[in-house]
């Protein structure tokens, strides 16, 4: 009999060693002389759990985790292999509660297939909406996408439907595809989940949207800091082109598409569409005035759809099981689901894909289990470096755009990273500073220069300089960078500095005020 | 410094091979970096010729991206995640023993050329912070001990 075992690729999991289990359990089968066929899937996105492997029985996959190279033998020994128990054991993987109180859709496959496997692909559903999206006209599709209530997962939250309605209306002979997989944000790593664990399904994504908009030829930005996801992505693009998803006439109809991966450097910036697009003509990141919008001249001036990696990899579902399915989850303006990532000093870190409006405190109590550190979690930031920090008594928010909207917060990309009550906020003030002055791209004045006076009233408040002073300073500076920044670098940077400010005046060495006023 | 033939070769195949190629300077620097482990000043001239464009604009495009070194760095390269995830775990600890540990600073490189350090921001691997990369390696929830033998096995490569 051979023994079926899933040890996690994802680049997380292998960070935490999930090769050196692979190559241990490996070593210790043939020294047993066991037949075993491991498969090397995605993960699952639960991180404290990692490398967390699974076992192929008649009552389902059972997992194990986190496990190291010193626990194989005593696996091997408690006869693991038929899903016996074992003190790592974790039961029937899908019958762990983090993962029974999820709604994955655009995550329907993460952690279950062998990610560069077509077939897996193809048997969990995989290029259903492709071939739907094939029988219907391009108005059709793209009806069924705004329909869906799909809002770009990137951060900026625009409806997807509307941005592909406005490209396929540009006159243009060529049109792109630009899929942004920039994600540069801390807190983040959605994207980078999918591009290693489900490649096809972004692959397939954007195949659909070249197929609703008129655009021949796609391009994936994919950040530098990603070595794994961009082998994984071209080994997936390889095998989509061999199976005639990629190229000429897609699937025997008159559409043709292809795809190719392109490396970034390193520029947060480049995460902005604009700056991206300059990037990927081959020069500096430098931010674009907008009008006109990328939709109506993006990359090399021609009409051009510019999506997050999420948001791409959700329209395939949508394609497959109608934009009503997909619409029915969510709250509010905010349908469908939204795959969180929990982070920072949290006890259960990873990945939940849940419908909007799941509250802040469930996500981090229920899901994260409270800190790591297991001190009072004293505030959180959600949605990248760009986003406010947000006290206790804002935990019971809605995950929802608009609700975040209202208390000065943003959803972003779902990152969510919690500091435990041993954070200086005036530390993480000043760092929100100066990361946008070593990140900005520095055409616009409030950006670049700001950043850097934002540091120097910080440490003068800190100081106890004339603070009431270089406090309406600092607030001045901040409502310049807002409204007269280009992009959304320098006009998003004080959202988490004066949110530090209005909610830990007292790390600063002020008194604490009323900011109910 | 000048550069060696098998240098001065390998970049003229890559400046040929992505001529016709839109948008061609990001996947040609990187092509240099990856074969050299730098993109010398030297070749600015050759390519800026090759590609119709001034000498600053190629010193422009290389300068706004962190990813790209004018200088050979050391034979490893450690980069410490210092974006906020991380901070929450103190990954700042890290980066004081790291750098103590090497007696260097940021984009500096040991005596014996075994590692350079570089801070990142974010490795998306926020979920298991604080994180470093070595090479091309991620390792997660580092301890000043994982740190420890990094460094040997760096030293020792």
């Amino acid at each position: 009999m051979v023994y079926k075992i899933f040890i996690p690729r994802d680049s997380s999991a292998i960070s935490l060693g999930a090769d050196k289990v692979y190559q241990e359990i490996l070593n210790e089968s043939n020294k047993r002389n066991i037949d075993i066929d491991i498969v090397r899937n995605g993960s699952r996105g639960l991180f404290w759990l990692e490398p967390m492997i699974e076992v192929e029985t008649p009552r389902g996959r059972v997992a194990y985790g986190p496990v190291t190279i010193s626990d194989v033998a005593s696996l091997f020994d408690s006869e693991f292999l038929l899903g016996k128990e074992h003190q790592l054991s974790l039961g029937i993987t899908e019958d762990i509660q983090w993962l029974k109180n999820q709604e994955r859709l655009t995550y329907a496959r993460v952690g279950i297939t062998d990610p560069v496997s077509i077939l897996d692909y193809e048997k969990w559903d995989g290029f259903k909406g492709l071939k739907n999206s094939l029988k219907l006209s391009q108005e059709n599709i793209i009806k069924e996408i705004a329909d869906s209530g799909l809002r770009g997962r990137g951060g900026a939250a625009f409806p997807t439907g509307i941005k592909w309605k406005t490209v396929l209306d540009a006159p243009s002979e060529k049109k792109y595809v630009v899929c942004n997989a920039d994600e540069g944000d801390s807190g983040t790593f959605s994207d980078r989940m999918i591009m290693e664990n489900d490649p096809f399904v972004l692959i397939e994504g954007m195949i659909i949207a070249g197929l609703a908009v008129g655009a021949d030829q796609g391009y994936i930005y994919l950040r530098s800091e990603y070595p794994h996801a961009l082998k994984i992505l071209n080994e997936a693009i390889d095998i989509a082109v061999d199976k005639g998803y990629l190229g000429k006439n897609i699937l025997g109809s008159d559409f043709s598409f292809t795809l190719e991966v392109t490396r970034a450097a390193g520029a947060y910036i480049c995460g902005e569409e604009t700056s991206l697009l300059e990037s990927l003509e081959g020069k500096r990141g430098m931010v674009r005035y907008k009008p006109p919008l990328p939709a109506i001249e993006g990359l090399y001036g021609k009409p051009t759809v510019v999506n997050n990696v999420i948001s791409l990899a959700t329209v395939p579902i949508i394609m497959d099981k109608g934009a009503s399915f997909y619409a029915n989850y969510g709250m509010g303006r905010s349908k469908g689901t939204l795959p969180i990532q929990l982070a920072g000093n949290l006890k259960q870190t990873g990945l939940i894909e849940k419908a909007f409006g799941i509250s802040l405190r469930e996500l981090l109590y229920d899901f994260g289990g409270g800190s790591a550190t297991g001190r009072p979690i004293k505030a959180v930031q959600v949605g990248g470096p760009l986003g406010a920090f947000l006290p206790e008594e804002q935990f019971d928010t809605p995950l929802d755009y608009e609700k975040f909207t209202e208390i000065k917060a943003v959803v972003g990309h779902g990152g969510i990273v919690a500091f435990d009550d041993t954070v200086d906020m005036s530390k993480m003030a000043r760092y929100s500073f100066e990361f946008c002055a070593i990140e900005s791209c520095g055409k616009c004045t409030p950006c670049r220069i700001g950043s850097t006076r934002g540091m120097e009233v910080i440490d003068k408040i800190k100081e106890g300089t004339d603070q009431e002073k270089n406090v309406s300073l600092l607030r001045d500076l901040g409502d310049t960078m807002v409204n007269g920044s280009l992009c959304a670098m320098g006009g998003m940077t004080p959202f988490p500095v004066i949110s530090a400010l209005n909610y830990f005046p007292e790390d600063f060495g002020l008194e604490k005020i009323d900011t109910s006023a | 410094m000048t550069l060696q033939t098998t240098q001065l070769e390998t970049i003229q195949g890559h400046i040929e091979k992505y001529q016709n190629v839109p948008g061609a300077l990001l996947p040609l620097m990187h092509a240099i970096q990856d074969d050299l482990g730098y993109v010398p000043e030297e070749s600015y001239k050759t390519i800026s010729k090759a590609y119709n464009l001034s000498v600053a604009e190629i010193h422009g495009f290389i300068t706004f991206y962190h990813h790209f070194r004018t200088h050979l760095p050391g034979k490893n390269i450690l980069q410490i995640c210092r974006a906020e995830s991380c901070q929450s775990m103190g990954s700042e600890n890290i980066e004081n023993y790291c750098q103590e540990k090497l007696g260097i600073n940021y984009h500096q490189t040991t005596k014996d050329n075994s590692i350079t350090l570089e801070p990142v921001y974010c490795l998306g691997n926020c979920a298991c912070s604080p994180a470093i990369m070595i090479n091309e390696e991620v390792v997660g929830r580092v301890t000043p001990e994982k740190i420890d033998q990094i460094i040997k096995e760096a030293r020792e490569s």
